[in-house]
């Protein structure tokens, strides 16, 4: 059998790979795709929060007939201490209108739906299939290698849409291995709840949900980030620390999971519910810094595989779905020049600057490492507040004046007022 | 093949349950013995006779003891053409006894012959088969056969009927029924019939056959598995597993793992994508217990399981765990058992 | 020459998981299969067409969804792919099923030409009753080899199969004339990894659809109504209870163990 051709070879099934798949065939373009999974989404069992606004110009009607499950009214954000909480919670009438801002989904759905909208429009999406190395001529990428036999495809372009580990990015030399410190491992559980129980808990009705963000000190002192997402008739329940961590407190996935679960703010939300799956998986918390080269001669990295991860909002499908739709875009300038040399592509990073993608990974690219070198952020606010909280919310006879002024003592005592300060100043730059 | 034409559409005719004797050489499989127990009780609640049919080159000889587990009657058919089982001509000889005499009920093993015999004699009666069961009962009210069998690999019984088409057909698997002579036995009636074909008419020709267990086990055959996983930690330790099997006069056995580290060949791999087992006793050495094992073995009569985690789920469905290295525990054991044997405790 | 394997997609057994309050069957996200059997009957069938020209048809029996079990088929290689779909074949069981197959295999003999070769799977992991295969051999009037572990030898100038099938004491090797009809084990082959070309053509190719007005069917034998036998209920085993955990030191679990097992030992002669 002959070369086996397309104008565009997309690695990986995901977001990101199958948005750019979806534009391109749209547009008349020939390409392929290839996943190494059984189907896509076969390796993305759980759910997350799906983003309705990346989906413009990928596909237009969303949710249409996509498989979600509720849409989102309240969002929560808890500042967690061992047996404690402070939140936030901002429900907001607004979020009811439609198009909503954005659903839970269930990735092994959803990503199966959107490879439909790929095929539907004319893209080859084949399965169990694993890109072993991109095919090089001299610098320029010019197809790539699949472990079947008579399995070379060459292309015009090439989109590494492969995931956390991007062998893709690694393997041409955009990227290093990734740092321990960059990369959090999460833990996953689906925990089937009746869909009554789940509006009563939560105080929604229909198809409204909530999520629940949280991050501090939930393990002995270790910082973590959690979250709670209600879907249908379960809600997702997941658990993240970056690895580095994980190994210093010698903490493993299924403890920490645990320890939410026994959380008393958390067991009672989910008390009788049965764990139907459990997943763990690995998130690239690096951000901004830690992001690849994104484009060479012939390629195009996007999604999870160039580090788009907004760690802070814990937002990736749609940096995913939009990087996708731009590498897709700059495809279809580039084939107008019929030229795909890097700098043609560089197109690519300059749509993603303009973008939401760049200007949020931007504004939070300092915040890992402030993390990393400041412990003490999570190590010792999370607990002084909630203990701050508790002691005020108190009765018990002291004056709230006098309560104010231990709290006060007791933080200068445990970081110093100057400390205090120059942290308060330091994370509004950094988020604010 | 049979004229259907001849077969009588009128099922109030149909009466009597039979047994298929089946042999091997002459050797007749236990389980034959097994139905006509079990055959006798439910002739008893349906208030009919027992019959055993046998096919073969000779068979006469197995008259002897057909009657002392209950069959009142011996339908045989001899023949040079027979000395070997292929199933057309096998197919063809119990069609015309079926159509000739009308048994209302027609029990077979589950075996490897009798699943292959089975499916084929139904079709070409164009009656139901019920398949592989483990319990058979008579309708007090219709007088009909209740057969039930498990389904998606033992995890759902299902009961079976066939109220429309006679006979009501079905394998049972070998084990589940005991095998117990009567008290009193008679000779019965022997009934002799002959075929109408002859050797050139049978296209299948038998060019050779190796009796052997190399690369060919079935493991369904033994009341007695043994079976090793990764946890048995080298190929070598697996000497033991076969001594413990030998001891009980059973047989070994592994997981997917072992098989994928050579401890094990794959004709002996138990789980769904080897062979499913229901022995009396599965000794599980150094198995985790992953769901495509357990569907294989589970519905074993007793699990033995030997692990050194506590949490292993193999222990889910062990009616005794045992939380041991199975390096050190099975030498003792066998040990022990060794000791059993020669002083009889 | 030209090979027939009937397929059948089946929910994955082992993920199906037993509700015991209400006595029913999870099948919600479980996910079909091709029967692993038929994995090695096309494998095996493609083997034999590379070696002596021809080719491949599978057919199955299934509601829309199977087709993606056939397109598994044609990834490993097989040429054409053939779905008999229609609400009249709903509820069959074995012998209604071994009915359909035939007469839609009957319909591609003549849209495809005579088939020397016909594959069925030894049985379908979802009801293990291995009785579809030796019933459609008997209605084709075909020469049936179950359990079928190699094909010795082809001889398409004089007809016929060398083959060797499992038996209980072992194996044995039988000449038959084409054609026949075989149902497979799994250590028939080892599955190859299938080129990149194959599964190109199988996301491409067109799934052949054949529904009960294309065939030529005797309605009085199709379908939950005209099948022979019925599920009277259905229901779960009693689960098992995680038994004793034996305790004491090494010696004494050994000798609990060895007088409950005691009863199986061989008797010494
Ligand atoms: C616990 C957790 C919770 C999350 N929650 C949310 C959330 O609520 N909302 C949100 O928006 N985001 C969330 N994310 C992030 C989101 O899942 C990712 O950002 C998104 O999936 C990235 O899409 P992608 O297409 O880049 O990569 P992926 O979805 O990882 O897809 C890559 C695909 O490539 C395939 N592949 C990899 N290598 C090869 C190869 N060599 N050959 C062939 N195929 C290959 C893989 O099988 C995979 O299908 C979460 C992530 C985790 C881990
Ligand atoms: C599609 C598919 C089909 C499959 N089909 C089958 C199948 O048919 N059959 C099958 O078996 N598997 C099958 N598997 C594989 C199955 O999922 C498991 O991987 C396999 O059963 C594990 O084998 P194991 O228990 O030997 O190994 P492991 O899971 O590695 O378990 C080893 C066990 O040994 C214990 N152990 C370690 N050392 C000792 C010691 N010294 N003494 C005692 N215990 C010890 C450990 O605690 C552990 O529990 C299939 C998988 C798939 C995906
Ligand atoms: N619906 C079907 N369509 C095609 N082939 C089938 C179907 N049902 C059973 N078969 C074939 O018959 C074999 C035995 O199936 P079973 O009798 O259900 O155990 C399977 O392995 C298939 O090859």
């Amino acid at each position: 059998m002959g070369d086996i051709r397309y104008d565009v070879a997309i690695v990986g099934a995901g977001p990101a790979g199958l948005s750019a798949a979806i534009v391109l065939a749209k547009a008349g373009v020939k390409v392929i795709v290839i996943e190494r999974g059984r189907f896509p989404g076969s390796k993305n069992v759980m759910g997350g929060v799906f983003y309705t606004d990346c989906m413009k110009g990928v596909v237009d009607d969303f949710p249409g007939k996509a498989p979600v499950e509720r849409h989102i009214v309240e969002q929560r954000m808890w500042l967690i201490d061992d047996e404690s909480y402070v939140g936030f919670t901002h429900k907001n009438a607004k979020f009811d209108n439609q198009p909503y801002n954005c659903h839970t989904v269930f990735r092994a759905q959803f990503d199966k739906w959107l490879a439909q909208q790929a095929t539907g429009a004319g893209a080859l999406i084949i399965n169990q299939t694993v890109v072993t190395e991109p095919i090089m001529e001299g610098d320029k990428v010019v197809g790539i290698r699949t472990d079947r036999p008579e399995g070379d495809i060459m292309a015009d372009c090439v989109i590494a849409a492969d995931g956390v580990n991007s062998f893709i990015a690694k393997s041409l030399g955009f990227r290093s291995n990734l740092k321990k410190n960059a990369v959090a491992l999460g833990v996953k559980e689906i925990i089937g709840l009746d869909e009554k129980v789940i509006n009563d808990r939560f105080n929604v009705s229909g198809s409204q949900g909530v999520t629940i963000e949280m991050t501090g000190s939930l393990f002995e002192g270790a910082e973590a980030m959690a979250f709670l997402y209600t879907n249908k008739k379960s809600v997702s329940l997941g658990v993240g620390m970056i690895i580095e961590d994980m190994i210093e407190h010698n903490i493993n996935p299924n403890e920490l999971m645990e320890s939410l679960k026994a959380h008393p703010a958390i067991s009672p939300l989910i008390e009788g519910g049965e764990t139907k799956e459990y997943l763990a998986h690995m998130i690239p918390e690096g951000g901004y810094n830690e992001m690849p080269r994104l484009f060479g001669d012939g390629v195009m990295i996007a999604g999870d595989a160039a580090m788009m991860v907004n760690a802070v909002h814990r937002e990736g499908s749609n940096l995913a779905i939009t990087s996708g739709k731009l590498a897709a875009q700059t495809y279809l300038e580039a084939a107008e020049k019929g030229d795909f040399s890097a700098d043609t592509l560089s197109v690519y990073a300059d749509k993603l600057q303009e973008s939401f993608v760049m200007k949020d990974l931007k504004k939070y690219k300092e915040l890992p490492k402030l993390l990393q070198k400041n412990r003490h952020l999570l190590d010792k606010y999370p607990k002084l507040i909630n203990d701050a909280a508790f002691e005020l919310l108190k009765v018990d006879g002291i004056s709230k004046q006098a309560k104010q002024r231990s709290i006060w003592k007791n933080m200068k005592q445990q970081i110093g007022f100057t400390r205090m300060l120059k942290d308060l100043y330091k994370i509004w730059r950094t988020v604010g | 093949m049979i004229d259907l034409s001849k077969k009588d559409p009128d099922i109030s005719h149909y009466k009597d349950i039979w047994v298929f004797i089946e042999q091997t050489d002459g050797k007749p499989a236990q389980v034959s013995f097994e139905l006509l127990t079990k055959a006798r009780e439910l002739a008893a609640q349906r208030g009919c006779s027992v019959a055993a049919v046998a096919v073969g080159k000779s068979v006469s000889h197995l008259a002897e003891k057909v009657f002392k587990y209950g069959a009142e009657r011996f339908y045989i058919i001899e023949d040079e053409i027979f000395a070997d089982y292929r199933t057309e001509p096998y197919r063809d000889a119990l069609c015309e006894l079926v159509i000739k005499y009308k048994p209302e009920v027609f029990l077979v093993g589950a075996t490897t012959q009798g699943r292959d015999l089975s499916g084929t004699v139904a079709t070409a009666l164009r009656t139901g088969l019920t398949a592989d069961t483990t319990g058979q009962e008579i309708d007090p009210k219709t007088g009909y056969l209740w057969m039930t069998r498990p389904t998606f690999g033992g995890s759902l019984m299902a009961t079976i009927y066939c109220p429309k088409h006679r006979p009501q057909m079905s394998t049972v698997r070998p084990g589940v029924f005991k095998a117990v002579e009567i008290e009193n036995p008679k000779a019965g009636e022997i009934i002799r019939e002959k075929v109408d074909f002859t050797e050139d008419q049978i296209v299948k020709k038998i060019l050779k056959k190796v009796v052997s267990d190399e690369g060919t086990v079935n493991l369904g055959f033994y009341d007695v598995i043994v079976a090793g996983g990764k946890g048995m930690g080298s190929k070598e330790n697996f000497a033991m597993i076969k001594e413990l099997a030998d001891l009980l006069g059973g047989t070994w056995a592994g997981s997917r793992m072992a098989v994928q580290l050579g401890y094990v060949p794959q004709s002996r791999q138990v789980g769904q994508t080897g062979q499913t087992v229901h022995p009396k006793l599965y000794i599980a050495c150094g198995i985790s217990g992953a769901i495509q094992h357990l569907v294989g073995m589970q519905t074993s009569d007793t699990i033995i399981a030997i692990n050194t985690d506590p949490e292993a789920p193999i222990f889910d469905v062990s009616s005794y765990c045992i939380v041991e290295d199975a390096v050190k525990f099975l030498p003792k054991l066998i040990e022990k058992l060794k000791n059993t044997q020669r002083f009889g405790g | 020459m030209h090979i027939l394997v009937f397929v059948k997609q089946v929910p994955d057994a082992s993920q199906v998981r037993v509700n015991y309050e209400t006595g029913t069957l999870i099948r919600e996200g479980v996910p079909a299969i091709l029967n692993p059997f038929e994995e090695h009957a096309v494998e095996e069938a493609v083997r034999l067409k590379d070696e002596h020209g021809g080719k491949v048809t599978v057919l199955t029996m299934g509601p829309p969804q199977a087709s993606e079990a056939l397109k598994q088929c044609l990834a490993r290689g097989a040429d054409k792919a053939y779905l008999l779909s229609d609400r009249i074949f709903a509820g069959s069981d074995t012998l209604a099923t071994s009915y359909a197959l035939y007469e839609g295999a009957r319909k591609i003999i003549e849209l495809e030409g005579d088939v020397d070769l016909f594959f069925a799977g030894k049985q379908a992991i979802d009801g293990d009753t291995a009785q579809t295969g030796p019933g459609i051999a008997t209605r084709f009037d075909l020469p049936l080899v179950t359990y079928l572990i190699k094909i010795n030898e082809i001889n398409l100038e004089e007809k016929y199969v060398v083959a060797t099938r499992l038996t209980e004491f072992g194996q044995e090797t039988v000449k038959v004339p084409i054609p026949v009809f075989f149902t497979v084990e799994e250590s028939l082959n080892v599955l190859s990894h299938s080129p990149l070309p194959y599964l190109i053509k199988a996301e491409k190719a067109k799934i052949e659809l054949l529904s009960g007005e294309n065939v030529n069917l005797d309605k009085q034998q199709c379908g939950l109504k005209h099948s022979p036998t019925m599920v009277k209920k259905a229901f779960t085993p009693e689960k098992r209870q995680r038994g004793a955990t034996l305790s004491g030191t090494l010696d004494e679990v050994a000798d609990q163990i060895a007088s409950k097992i005691a009863p199986f030992l061989k008797k010494v002669s």
